[in-house]
C-alpha cells in the first residue's frame, strides 16, 4: 500500500486524462512539469478568489466559527465568493460533523472520507483523515474497508448506490441496515449517516468543479496523509497546446463570437419568462419533453466531445489508486444513465409525490433535528440567490436559468417535475454546458478545465462558482430525497 | 336532545346513515370533497379521479371522470374541490399548475370544462366561494393566487404572495370578501378579493410552511391553521392584531386541518408524514386527542366532514388506496385510556398526587386528604357547565408529607464526593472507600469494600496460604479450624489478649472434638460469652460449615427474611442468628457478597474493628485464592452489584463497576452497565455534583456515556456593554471592540474561569477572587456589595 506520496516524478502524481495518455503513449514522453496553479482553484485566476477575500471579513468571521479545521481551506476561499450561500454552506456543515448528532465524531469523518472516495476526491479524503485523527478515530480504520467494524462497512452499499444510481435505493437496502442484531444502526444513526453521505458526494462535485486545489501545507506527515493525487490533467492545468489533440476542443466549440452567445441566450430567457400563454403546446407533448431530455442526457456524455475514443476506454482506464479505493468495494460501479435502464424500468420518481418541503423535510428533522431547519436554508439559499447579473448585463431575472439547471441535475437522477417545461432546458442549457453539468454531477472526477471553460465563456468565474454551487445542491437533494423516500417507505 | 334535533332539521328530516366502511381505490388519492348533499364523495389523485356514491354499506364506484387514451398530466391533481352550491360543479388543481373545472351536468363522457392555464408552477389548492356561483380561487406554487369567474375564459384578478410559495387558501365563511392564504415561508394572510394589489393582513403563523388553514364554520374570525412545525393553532382575526388563542400539538406536520360541525372546539387533523391516523382535538385540550382514526395504512392525504351539519361522519383518503368513512362512535377515544394524574411539590416540600379514584382505592391504608391549615393553597374550581371534561373522572387527592431529615441524602453526596475511582492501585482505593462508608455508618458498604479488596488484590500473607492450601482438601472439616487458627495467629489487631486468648481456647476445643455440631456449640458459646465479639462472628460464618454446600441454598434461606430490614440504623444492632443449614467454607465469602446480606450482617460487621476486620479477612483471602481465581466471584459480584442497583443505591454499583474496571466489565451486560452509569449521572447532577458526575463520565467505559460530556460544550456569552452575543472571542466584543470580561483583582482579561457576583456582577479570576474574599467581604470593584463567595 503506498502511501506518502513516495512516487519519484512529479506526473505520476498527476492523474492524467484520457486524452493525454493516449498522446503520452505514443510520445513516451512521461516527464512533464509540475503545472500546480496557484491559488486555491484550478480553474480560476487566484487573483478572482483573493480580490473577493480581501474585502471580505464576514468570510473570516465564519471560518472562525464553523471551520472544523480552524483555517480557511480552498474550498471555503471559493465560496466565498457568495459569502451569503457561504454561512449556510458552513453551518449546516460544522452541524453535521461536530454538533449534537447520533454518531460519533471520528464516524462522522470516516463516512465523509467513505463518500468522497467514491468519487476518488483525494481533496477531501486528505481533509477528512486529518479530522478523523484528530476527533480520536482509530488509526487502523485507515488502512481500509476491511479494518472497520461491520457496522460501518455495511454502509457501503448505500454509499454506492447513493453516490452513483441513487434511484436503485429501496426500502429493503434500509431495511437490511436497521435490522435488529449486533451491527445495525438506528433510524437517526443511518438519517445522519445519509446526510454526511449526500454532501459529501455533492461536495466533491464542488471540489472537482471548481477545480479546487489541493491545500498546501507543509510539513504535515502523519503516516496516512495521502500521495496528493490531483485529478486533474496537466493538458487541463497547462492549457497550452504542445498536446497534440487539445486543438479538438477549439474546434468543437467554435469561438464564434460568443458574445452574441450570450445575447442570444439573453433573448431566449425573456421569451420564456413573457410569452408562457401564448405558447399552446400540448400536454402530452410537455410529459414526452421530459422523456426526450432524459433520453438526450443519454448522448451527453463526458468528454465526448473532447475526446474521439469510444466511451468504453474510460471505463478501462480509470485510474483509482490504492489509497483511495480501501475505502470502497465496488469500485467499478459508476453512474449509468436513468434512461438507459431499459428492462428494470423503474417509474420516474415524481417531484410531487415526494418533495423536500413536505416530506423530505420532516423525516430529517424528525430523525436527526434540526439538521432539516439547516438544509432547508441552505437549499432555498442557493435555489434564491440572485445578484440579477448575467456576464456583463444587469438587472436580469435568472430565475428561469437557474430553475433550469437545477431542474436538469434531478432530471438526469429521474426526478421529474409535472409543472416544468423541459423544453426550457434545451432552450436555455447549450450543449457544452450540458456536458459540463452532466460531468460535474454524475462523473465529477473526469471533469477537466477544458470543460470549464468552454461553457458561457462570457461569465465570470463568481458566476460560474455559482452554477456549480446550484449543481452541487441539486445533487445532494436528489440523493437525499431518494434516500429519504426509501425510509419513509420502510416506516410505513 | 336539542342538538339532535337541530341536526334533522338541517338535514331536512333525513339523518344520515350509515357505518365505519372502506373501500379499495387502484391508486393513492390526494384528495377528498363531499358533495352538497352528502350522498356523493369525489376521489382525486395523481392516477385517480373518480366519484363514489356514499351508500348505507358500502361505497359505490359511480363515475370516473379520468377519460381519454393517453391521460395527460392536466388529470393528475394535488387538489379537488365540489362546490358547496352547485352539485355539478367541480374543480381540480393539476400538478403541472392547471386549473380544470368539472361540469357534471354535460352530456359526454368528458366533463371536463373550462383549462385555465395560468399558473406556471403546481396548483396546490383550488377553493370555490361559498355562496358566488362562479367563483373560484386558486393558489399554486409560483407564488400567486388567482381569482377565476367561470364564466370568463381568464382570471378576473392575481395576487402575489411575493414570490412565496402558496400551500393554501380559503374563502371566509362568513365575510363574503375575505380569504385567507397560507405560504410556505410560516405566513398567512388576509385578502380582500376586491383588492388585489396588496392583503389587507399578514402575520407570521408557523415556523416553515403553513401547509392548511379553515375558517370556523360558525365563530366568525377563528381560523386554523396547521403547519410543517408539527402545530395547529387557532387565530382570532376580528382583533386588531390576529391572536394566539389555542394551540395544539402533535406528533408529525400537519397536512389537513378541518373544524368539527357542530362542535364549537373540535377539530380534525391528518399529518403530512409517518403518521397515518386521523385525530380529533378539543382544541382547549391540547395534549390528548378526543378522537382517534386509526384505519389507515399509509398517510391520510384528504379529510372531509360528510355534511356540513353532521358531526359523527368523516370521510377520509389515503396514499394507501383507500376511501374511508369513520364514525365518530367507533373512533378510539385516548382519553378514555388515560388515567388523569396530577403531581406537585408543595412550599414545604410537601408532596400532592391525584389520581382517579378507581387507582387509589387498591391501596389501602392511605387516607384520602382532607384538607389542611397548613395549605391554604388548595382551591376547588368552579366547574365549568360547559366544559366537557368535568366530572369526567373522579379523583382522589392525597398529600405526602415529608418528615425532616427523613429523606436527607447527605450521606449520598458526601459518599459520592469522598470515594475516591481511580488514579491508584485496587487495594489503596477500596480501603479508601471502605473507610468513607465506614465513617458514614454505612457498614455493609463498607464491608462490601473490603471483601472486594481482599477477592481481587493478592495478599501478602503467603505463608499462611500454603499452609491452608496443604490442608485444604485433606478434610472438610479441619479446614475451618486451620482457619481460625489462623485468625488468632494472626490476629495483632484484634482487642486484648484476652480475648484472643480465650477465643484460642475456644478453637482448640474445636480440634479436639473435630465434630461440626460441637463447633457449633462452641461457637455458641463464644457468643454468649463474648457478646457482641467479632471475631467470634466471623469464626461462626466460618467453622460452621461441614461440607462444599452450595450457594443458592443460602440464598433460599437468606432471601425471605431480606424484605422485612427497612434500614439497618438501630443504635444496638440486632444479633446475628445461627443457622442451621449447612454451607460450605465460603460462607463467609458469600454472606458478605451476596445479594441478599441482610441488615443484621452489616450491623455485626460494623463491630468489627477496622483493622482487625480486615486483617482478619485477608487471611480467609489467602485460605480461597489458592484454590480460587477472582474469577471465581465474579458471578458473586455480578450478583452483589444487581442487589446494590436494585437497592436503589446505585451509587455503590457505579463505583464498584469502574474501581474493578475490566476485572467484572465482562460479566455484565452493556445495557445494564450504561442503565446504572445514566442513573447514577442523572442523581449527581440533580444533587449539583457536577465534578463527580464529569469523573464518572469519564471513567465510564460504556461509550454511549464517555459521549456525553463531549455534548454541549459551548457556552455561550453576552458582552457586558453592549448586550450583544460575543460570537468569536469569550472576552472581546467584536461590536464594541471592548474585553467584556476584566478581573476585578489584577484588572486583566480572564480568558478562563470567570467567576462573578450574582449580586453587583463584578467578578474576575477563580482563584483573584477566592484569595480577595478570604481577606475582605466587599467587592473588589470597590461597588460596596458584600460579595459571598460559596
Amino acid at each position: 500500500m503506498n502511501r506518502g506520496g513516495s512516487s519519484a516524478s512529479a506526473s505520476a502524481n498527476y492523474l492524467l486524462c484520457t486524452n493525454c495518455r493516449k498522446v503520452l503513449r505514443k510520445d513516451k514522453r512521461i516527464r512533464v512539469s509540475q503545472p500546480l496553479t496557484r491559488g486555491p482553484s484550478a480553474f480560476i485566476p487566484e487573483k478572482e478568489v483573493v480580490q473577493a477575500n480581501t474585502v471580505d471579513a464576514r468570510t473570516n468571521f465564519l471560518v472562525e466559527e464553523y471551520s472544523t479545521s480552524g483555517r480557511l481551506d480552498n474550498i471555503t476561499q471559493v465560496m466565498s465568493l457568495h459569502t451569503q450561500y457561504l454561512e449556510s454552506f458552513l453551518r449546516s456543515q460544522f452541524y453535521m460533523l461536530r454538533m449534537d448528532g447520533p454518531l460519533p465524531l471520528p464516524d462522522r469523518h470516516y463516512i465523509a472520507i467513505m463518500a468522497a472516495a467514491r468519487h476518488q476526491c483525494s481533496y477531501l479524503i486528505n481533509m477528512h483523515v486529518d479530522e478523523f485523527l484528530k476527533t480520536g478515530g482509530i488509526a487502523e480504520w485507515l488502512n481500509g474497508l476491511e479494518y472497520v467494524p461491520r457496522r460501518l462497512r455495511n454502509l457501503n452499499e448505500i454509499n454506492k448506490l447513493l453516490a452513483h444510481r441513487p434511484w436503485l435505493i429501496t426500502k429493503e437496502h434500509i431495511q437490511k441496515l436497521v435490522k435488529t442484531g449486533e451491527n445495525n444502526w438506528s433510524l437517526p444513526e443511518l438519517v445522519h449517516a445519509v446526510v454526511l453521505l449526500a454532501h459529501y458526494h455533492a461536495l466533491a462535485s464542488f471540489v472537482f468543479g471548481s477545480g479546487i486545489n489541493p491545500e498546501r501545507e507543509p510539513g504535515v506527515s502523519n503516516g496516512f496523509r495521502l500521495i496528493s493525487v490531483n485529478s486533474f490533467c496537466v493538458c487541463d492545468l497547462a492549457n497550452d497546446n504542445s498536446i497534440e489533440n487539445a486543438s479538438l476542443a477549439g474546434s468543437n466549440f467554435g469561438i464564434v463570437d460568443s458574445l452574441g452567445e450570450l445575447e442570444a441566450l439573453m433573448e431566449r430567457m425573456k421569451r420564456l419568462q413573457e410569452d408562457r400563454g401564448d405558447d399552446e403546446t400540448t400536454r402530452e407533448e410537455m410529459s414526452t419533453r421530459f422523456e426526450k431530455e432524459k433520453k438526450e442526457s443519454l448522448f451527453v456524455v463526458p468528454g465526448e466531445s473532447f475526446h474521439s475514443f469510444p466511451h468504453s476506454d474510460f471505463e478501462d482506464d480509470t485510474i483509482i489508486t490504492a489509497d483511495v479505493s480501501r475505502y470502497i468495494e465496488d469500485p467499478g460501479f459508476g453512474y449509468e444513465d436513468f434512461a438507459r435502464r431499459g428492462e428494470e424500468h423503474l417509474p420516474t420518481f415524481r417531484a410531487q409525490d415526494y418533495t423536500w418541503e413536505n416530506h423530505g423535510f420532516s423525516l430529517v428533522n424528525r430523525l436527526y433535528s434540526d439538521i432539516g431547519h439547516l438544509l432547508d436554508e441552505k437549499f432555498r439559499m442557493v435555489y434564491n440567490l440572485t445578484y440579477n447579473t448575467m456576464a456583463t448585463h444587469e438587472d436580469v431575472d435568472t430565475t428561469t436559468l437557474r430553475r433550469a439547471l437545477f431542474n436538469y441535475v434531478h432530471c438526469m437522477f429521474g426526478i421529474r417535475y409535472d409543472d416544468y417545461d423541459y423544453g426550457e432546458v434545451n432552450q436555455l442549457l447549450e450543449r457544452s454546458l450540458k456536458v459540463y453539468i452532466k460531468t460535474v454531477t454524475c462523473y465529477p472526477e473526469r471533469t477537466t478545465k477544458r470543460m470549464y471553460d468552454s461553457y458561457w465563456r462570457q461569465f465570470t468565474h463568481s458566476e460560474k462558482v455559482h452554477v456549480n454551487l446550484l449543481l452541487m445542491e441539486a445533487r445532494m437533494q436528489a440523493e437525499l430525497l431518494y434516500a429519504l423516500r426509501a425510509i419513509t417507505r420502510h416506516l410505513t | 336532545m336539542e342538538k339532535m334535533s337541530r341536526v334533522t332539521t338541517a338535514l331536512s328530516g333525513s339523518a344520515l346513515t350509515g357505518r365505519t366502511m372502506h373501500c379499495h381505490l387502484d391508486a393513492p388519492a390526494n384528495a377528498i370533497s363531499v358533495c352538497r348533499d352528502a350522498a356523493q364523495v369525489v376521489v382525486a389523485g395523481r392516477s385517480i379521479f373518480k366519484i363514489y356514491a356514499i351508500e348505507e354499506e358500502q361505497f359505490v364506484e359511480k363515475l370516473n371522470l379520468r377519460v381519454g387514451r393517453k391521460p395527460s398530466l392536466n388529470l393528475s391533481c394535488a387538489d379537488v374541490v365540489w362546490h358547496q352550491m352547485d352539485e355539478n360543479l367541480l374543480a381540480t388543481a393539476a400538478t403541472n399548475g392547471v386549473v380544470v373545472t368539472w361540469n357534471l351536468g354535460r352530456p359526454s363522457r368528458n366533463k371536463q370544462d373550462q383549462l385555465f392555464t395560468e399558473h406556471k408552477r403546481t396548483v396546490n389548492k383550488v377553493c370555490f366561494h361559498p355562496t358566488e356561483a362562479h367563483v373560484l380561487l386558486s393558489g399554486s406554487q409560483d407564488g400567486f393566487m388567482k381569482c377565476f369567474d367561470l364564466r370568463r375564459k381568464d382570471s378576473v384578478s392575481t395576487f402575489s404572495g411575493q414570490s412565496e410559495s402558496v400551500r393554501d387558501v380559503q374563502f371566509s365563511i362568513r365575510d363574503y370578501f375575505t380569504f385567507a392564504s397560507t405560504f410556505e415561508n410560516g405566513n398567512v394572510q388576509l385578502w380582500d378579493i376586491r383588492r388585489p394589489d396588496r392583503c389587507e393582513r399578514m402575520f407570521t403563523a408557523h415556523n416553515g410552511p403553513v401547509f392548511c388553514c379553515d375558517w370556523h364554520p360558525e365563530d366568525r374570525g377563528w381560523l386554523a391553521t396547521g403547519g410543517r412545525d408539527k402545530m395547529v393553532k387557532v387565530w382570532d382575526m376580528t382583533t386588531h392584531r390576529a391572536k394566539e388563542m389555542h394551540c395544539v400539538q402533535t406528533i408529525a406536520s400537519v397536512a389537513r386541518v378541518k373544524w368539527r360541525p357542530e362542535c364549537r372546539h373540535h377539530l380534525a387533523t391528518c399529518s403530512m408524514m409517518v403518521d397515518h391516523n386521523i385525530y380529533v382535538w378539543d382544541v382547549r385540550r391540547p395534549f390528548v386527542p378526543a378522537a382517534m382514526f386509526e384505519e389507515h395504512r399509509d398517510v391520510t392525504t384528504g379529510i372531509a366532514w360528510r355534511h356540513p351539519h353532521d358531526p359523527s361522519f368523516l370521510l377520509s383518503g389515503s396514499k394507501d388506496s383507500t376511501l374511508c368513512q369513520h364514525l365518530f362512535r367507533d373512533a378510539s377515544q385516548p382519553v378514555e385510556r388515560a388515567n388523569p394524574e396530577g403531581l406537585c411539590y408543595g412550599l414545604f416540600g410537601d408532596l400532592a398526587f391525584a389520581a382517579k379514584e378507581s387507582l387509589v382505592a387498591a391501596e389501602s391504608g392511605r387516607k384520602p386528604y382532607t384538607g389542611d391549615r397548613r395549605h391554604p393553597i388548595f382551591f376547588k374550581r368552579k366547574l365549568d357547565p360547559a366544559e366537557p371534561f368535568s366530572g369526567l373522572a373522579s379523583s382522589a387527592l392525597s398529600v405526602f408529607e415529608t418528615e425532616s431529615g427523613g429523606g436527607s441524602m447527605s450521606w449520598f453526596v458526601d459518599t459520592a464526593e469522598r470515594y475516591a475511582l481511580a488514579g491508584r492501585p485496587l487495594a489503596e482505593l477500596c480501603d479508601h472507600n471502605a473507610k468513607v462508608a465506614r465513617e458514614l455508618g454505612r457498614n455493609q458498604v463498607a464491608q462490601t469494600w473490603t471483601m472486594l479488596r481482599i477477592i481481587y488484590c493478592s495478599p501478602g500473607l503467603v505463608s499462611s496460604a500454603n499452609l491452608n492450601h496443604s490442608v485444604g482438601k485433606g478434610s472438610s472439616c479441619g479446614l475451618p479450624l486451620m482457619n481460625s487458627f489462623n485468625l488468632k495467629d494472626m490476629g495483632p489487631g484484634l482487642g486484648s489478649e484476652t480475648r484472643l486468648d480465650r477465643s484460642k481456647g475456644d478453637t482448640r476445643s474445636d480440634t479436639a472434638l473435630l465434630d461440626s455440631s460441637a463447633t457449633l456449640i462452641t461457637n455458641e458459646d463464644n457468643e454468649e460469652t463474648e457478646g457482641s465479639d467479632v471475631p467470634a462472628d466471623y469464626l461462626l460464618g466460618d467453622v460452621e460449615g461441614e461440607e462444599d454446600e452450595l450457594y443458592p441454598l443460602d440464598t433460599e434461606h437468606v432471601h425471605p427474611e431480606e424484605p422485612e430490614y427497612v434500614l439497618p440504623q438501630e443504635a444496638f444492632p440486632l444479633r446475628h442468628e445461627i443457622v442451621d443449614t449447612p454451607s460450605g467454607p465460603e460462607h463467609l465469602q458469600d454472606k458478605a457478597d451476596s445479594p441478599h446480606v441482610s441488615g443484621n450482617e452489616a450491623d455485626t460487621a460494623s463491630l468489627a474493628p477496622v483493622d482487625s476486620s480486615s486483617s482478619l479477612l485477608s487471611v480467609s483471602h489467602a485460605l480461597y485464592d489458592s484454590r480460587l481465581p477472582p474469577d471465581f466471584f465474579s458471578v458473586l459480584v455480578r450478583d452483589m452489584l444487581h442487589f446494590y442497583a436494585e437497592q436503589g443505591d446505585v451509587q455503590m454499583a457505579v463505583s464498584v463497576l469502574i474501581v474493578l474496571g475490566e476485572r467484572v466489565r465482562k460479566d455484565i451486560d452493556e445495557q445494564t452497565q450504561e442503565h446504572w452509569y445514566t442513573s447514577y449521572i442523572d442523581l449527581l447532577q440533580r444533587f449539583c455534583l457536577w465534578n463527580v458526575s464529569n469523573e464518572v463520565v469519564k471513567l465510564s467505559t460504556s461509550r454511549a456515556v464517555s459521549c456525553l460530556n463531549q455534548a454541549s460544550t459551548t457556552l455561550h456569552v453576552n458582552c457586558s456593554h453592549c448586550k450583544r452575543p460575543m460570537s468569536s472571542r469569550g472576552w472581546v466584543c467584536d461590536r464594541c471592540h471592548r474585553c467584556a470580561s476584566m478581573c476585578a483583582v489584577c484588572h486583566h482579561v480572564v480568558k478562563g474561569l470567570f467567576v462573578w457576583c450574582q449580586g453587583c456582577s463584578h467578578g474576575g479570576h477563580l482563584q483573584h477572587i477566592m484569595k480577595w474574599l478570604e481577606g475582605s467581604s466587599h467587592c473588589p470593584a470597590g461597588c460596596g456589595h458584600l460579595c459571598e463567595y460559596s
